[in-house]
């Protein structure tokens, strides 16, 4: 389906692009988005070893164990086909802890740390229930202080910044559970 | 808020610390084990991101989201949703710099506290940036084929949009 997706993005551009007459700044887009993408994974190396690094001191020390002990009733209902406790599921559980925490920097590291061990249980190229699950779940991830947008709220001046927590909630709360039951609700129309 | 915001990090760092210490792991040596992973993680999502922000950025130069979001505008009115959200609930499921930049906009052109400020507001704050979370998560392992994946997130993202304005009515009307 991303095949779709980015062919569909690209023709789209490219067509838009004609008929308002921006070729040339499309033409210098191709190059600068390509160029963007190396600055932004340069730049996100260092984080990404640094959360992968303490992330393992957490798995060995057992934090990660104690944790997904203690998500266990929710881990099981999500991810019935993971093993309890094992690999895949620690580092799950670390992931969606810092998306909670909105430690977005840390999620992604550990969220890519989780699909590799999810790999090893599925050696294919097709997204298994548990993999699609997990991935929905980060997409649609609840925040609960979102700081980022607090803050450029702040910047043009609005008198309280934190007004929006509760809808903000609401609204994330909400997105999450109808992305998770949907991806329940479809695991058996999608066969590889 | 700020104040707590500022600790989460030291926290976090010092409780996986100590509490490996305590257990009796070479710290250093497991840190240094699992950055390495991460250096594996950050080449393997490269091309990935090569080719998502690069046709990401094609889309924003092309004028497409001014197009779609002056054809969707009537649409939005309909359902109660603020016009000036539509370029951001197009453009923050592919792109979260491209999202702030119209954020910005919008605080810029009817203030933070504004009705339409509000509701952009929470969808940035609520929502995250599907597709490249799609993207990065199944490329970085090999994934092609991502069955019911993208049409449950989304719903997600659907979901949000229609929350956003809703939720903003019912604390601030």
């Amino acid at each position: 389906m991303l095949n779709y997706i980015w062919t569909g993005l690209i023709l789209f551009s490219i067509i838009c692009a004609a008929a308002t007459g921006r070729i040339q700044q499309l033409s210098s887009a191709v190059l600068t988005g390509a160029q963007d993408a190396v600055t932004l994974v340069i730049s996100m190396t260092g984080m990404m070893c640094a959360w992968t690094g303490l992330m393992n001191i957490a798995d060995k020390g057992g934090i990660t164990l104690l944790l997904s002990k203690a998500l266990n009733p929710l881990m099981s209902w999500l991810f019935p086909s993971c093993r309890k406790n094992g690999k895949a599921e620690r580092a799950m559980c670390m992931n969606m802890t810092a998306n909670l925490m909105g430690l977005g920097n840390a999620a992604t590291p550990l969220g890519i740390a989780a699909m590799k061990e999810l790999k090893k249980e599925n050696p294919t190229d097709t997204a298994d229930n548990a993999m699609a699950m997990f991935v929905v779940i980060n997409a649609s991830s609840i925040q609960l202080i979102p700081t980022f947008t607090a803050a450029l709220r702040a910047q043009f001046g609005s008198a309280t910044p934190f007004d929006i927590l509760p809808a903000v909630w609401i609204t994330s709360l909400g997105a999450l559970a109808v992305g998770v039951l949907c991806a329940k609700a479809l695991e058996g129309l999608f066969d590889g | 808020m700020d104040k707590i915001g500022i600790w989460v990090i030291p926290a976090v760092v010092l409780c996986i610390v100590l509490f490996g210490s305590f257990r009796g792991v070479p710290v250093f040596d497991a840190f240094i084990t699992g950055a390495k992973e991460g250096l594996q993680s950050s080449v393997s999502i490269l091309p990935t991101l090569v080719g998502l922000i690069m046709a990401v950025s094609m889309l924003s130069a092309s004028g497409a989201l001014d197009l779609l979001a002056s054809f969707l505008g009537p649409a939005a009115g309909a359902l109660g949703i603020p016009v000036q959200i539509i370029p951001l609930a197009l453009i923050k499921p592919v792109s979260g710099s491209g999202a702030t930049a119209i954020l910005t906009q919008i605080y810029k052109d009817c203030g933070p506290d504004s009705f339409a400020g509000r509701v952009a507001s929470v969808m940035a704050g609520s929502t995250e940036t599907t597709f490249y979370a799609v993207a990065v998560y199944f490329g970085s392992v090999g994934i092609k084929k991502t069955r019911h994946t993208i049409p449950a997130a989304v719903a997600g993202d659907i979901t949000a949009l229609i929350l956003s304005s809703l939720s903003v009515r019912l604390f601030f009307q």
